[in-house]
């Protein structure tokens, strides 16, 4: 049981953590209280609950419509993608690859594009332009690492496994900015929170189907098996960022490798416990991974 | 209640913690967790209806509507890689034993996390399920994993807390991940498939704790309701 870790580690980031909690001193006292009747292993949600309050009101969150903004970004980077290699026609693309695999997440990917820009507009906001690609992730140079990705089948695959995994990640690391918009939302119109949350959560859903499906193609497992000390099962090295944090152990202050598995043994794999559980990248990781490489800048 | 070990755990880490200088002076409630333990009597499965519910609106009570499906979707794993269906692939059993590992670890995990708030071990009901049969045991495995995804989809928004939202998605992933995985068992190419996912939007569907609690009931001996979700099982 890492509980007490939780803290020393965001004390490490955020050296005011105790400041931030102070006005919190009695949740500070009680969860020392175990005479009280909650349980130590029911800990790690009451954990949640502090931080949350501590944090709540001082992080700088973005709106909805800069979530939903940076989630049209992202989706145009895909359906670019998918849309230059469907250009390709068997050139690139195997037919039986098209009917099983690309024709679906092209058609998905461009529906995302799509039913963003509307939410966006319905919000009287104006949705974000296709950012300049380069799917060779050279920054505009178009002979970046990934210089055959329109040419070489293999790295297409490649490419896309990683696309589908991070765009995973991504969605997944906004759930907590909408929640923090709720109120926000719920002022703009009963029920806009639900709307988008769930929304988000069917997009995310949707890219974690994609990123399975590519993965098999691949043969690679569908979920993402990492090692204790990497979280990137690729093998390729040029994308580790993408992957980092993904070899995660502790969810919600447990390390679930302490937990017992499906056959009677009293813990469970590092494998196990990292395919079990996706991880989320903030908006800042994932733009910093591709600007300067998919996304131009200048 | 606390073991030993637990206790000198505790110990071990409060002696040199600088925050507990805050610790052992006053004995007041734990808010959340304590509320919810208060309601302890929700959480006992009713002997003579052989049925539980969910008790209070709030985020335990959703913890605990995923720790049922989580039950449910170990117990059906455990008997597939127990019993495997004639003609399995040794590919399909490394598969769909990966999925039994990840979905008793889910199950573990909230059982974990939730401590004394937890909901008992549910008994399931698997007779509608031949598991000698490749399509009635891939059948059912896309059933629970896309009810699956729709249920956590749709119960999202009922989260207050934004790390357990969180867990939630980490989650929610793998079970799409897995749903993918077997649809195209089924039928290669159907891993988003028009009954899943809207095709007009290609955003998954999302489901009800009403809807998903009636479809999971008939996997379940022990009936799980949601009174204060606008569920109960008939």
């Amino acid at each position: 049981m890492n509980l007490f870790n939780i803290i020393e580690e965001i004390e490490n980031i955020d050296p005011e953590v105790y400041g931030r909690i102070s006005e919190r001193r009695d949740v500070i006292k009680n969860i020392t209280s175990f005479g009280s009747k909650v349980a130590l292993a029911a800990m790690p949600f009451a954990i949640g609950t502090m931080f949350k309050k501590a944090y709540a009101q001082s992080s700088s969150t973005p709106s909805v419509v800069a979530i939903l903004n940076y989630a049209l970004t992202l989706e145009y980077l895909e359906s670019a993608f998918y849309n230059a290699g469907k250009a390709k026609g068997t050139a690139l693309i195997p037919a039986a690859a098209a009917t099983n695999y690309f024709n679906q997440v092209t058609t998905d990917e461009n529906n995302h594009v799509t039913f963003l820009q509307g939410v966006i507009t319905s919000l009287g906001a104006t949705p974000v332009s296709a950012p300049e690609i380069d799917l060779t992730a050279g920054n505009g140079s178009g002979a970046g690492p990934f210089a055959d990705v329109l040419t070489n089948y293999q790295t297409f695959l490649a490419v896309a496994q990683v696309f589908e995994d991070t765009g995973v990640r991504a969605y997944k690391g906004q759930a907590a900015n909408i929640l923090a918009n709720k109120a926000a939302a719920e002022g703009v119109k009963a029920g806009l929170y639900q709307t988008v949350l769930t929304a988000a959560l069917g997009i995310h859903a949707v890219e974690a189907r994609h990123a399975s499906a590519i993965r098999q193609i691949r043969g690679a497992t569908p979920w993402i098996t990492s090692t204790a000390t990497l979280g990137n099962d690729t093998g390729l090295g040029l994308v580790n960022a993408n992957y980092d944090g993904e070899q995660n152990i502790t969810q919600g202050g447990v390390n679930v490798t302490t937990l017992k598995n499906a056959t009677g043994g009293s813990t469970t794999s590092v494998a196990v416990a990292t395919a079990a559980f996706d991880e989320a990248l903030s908006m800042e990781q994932v733009l910093g991974i591709l600007q300067g490489s998919f996304l131009v800048k200048h | 209640m606390k073991t030993d070990s637990q206790e000198s755990m505790l110990n071990a880490n409060m002696a040199r913690r600088s925050f507990l200088r805050y610790a052992g002076v006053g004995v007041a409630s734990v808010g959340l967790l304590a509320t919810a333990a208060s309601c302890h009597k929700d959480h006992k499965i009713n002997p003579a209806t052989n049925s539980i519910d969910l008790g209070a609106k709030g985020d335990i009570a959703i913890l605990n509507y995923a720790y049922a499906l989580e039950q449910l979707e170990a117990a059906f794993y455990l008997q597939v890689a127990a019993t495997p269906y004639s003609g399995i692939t040794s590919s399909e059993t490394a598969l769909l034993t990966d999925i039994r590992d990840h979905e008793v670890l889910h199950r573990e995990f909230f059982k974990a996390a939730l401590g004394a708030n937890a909901i008992p071990a549910l008994t399931p009901d698997f007779s509608s399920i031949n598991f000698s049969n490749r399509a009635s045991v891939l059948g059912a495995a896309a059933a629970f994993e896309d009810t699956g995804v729709s249920a956590y989809d749709g119960a999202g928004y009922l989260i207050d807390n934004s790390a357990y939202l969180l867990i939630a998605g980490k989650i929610v992933s793998v079970e799409a991940r897995h749903a993918a995985l077997i649809r195209n068992l089924i039928t290669p190419g159907s891993f988003a498939g028009a009954d899943v996912v809207d095709p007009t939007t290609s955003i998954n569907k999302s489901a009800t704790i009403a809807d998903v609690l009636k479809i999971a009931n008939t996997y379940l001996k022990t009936k799980v309701s949601a009174v204060n979700y606008g569920y109960k099982a008939s």
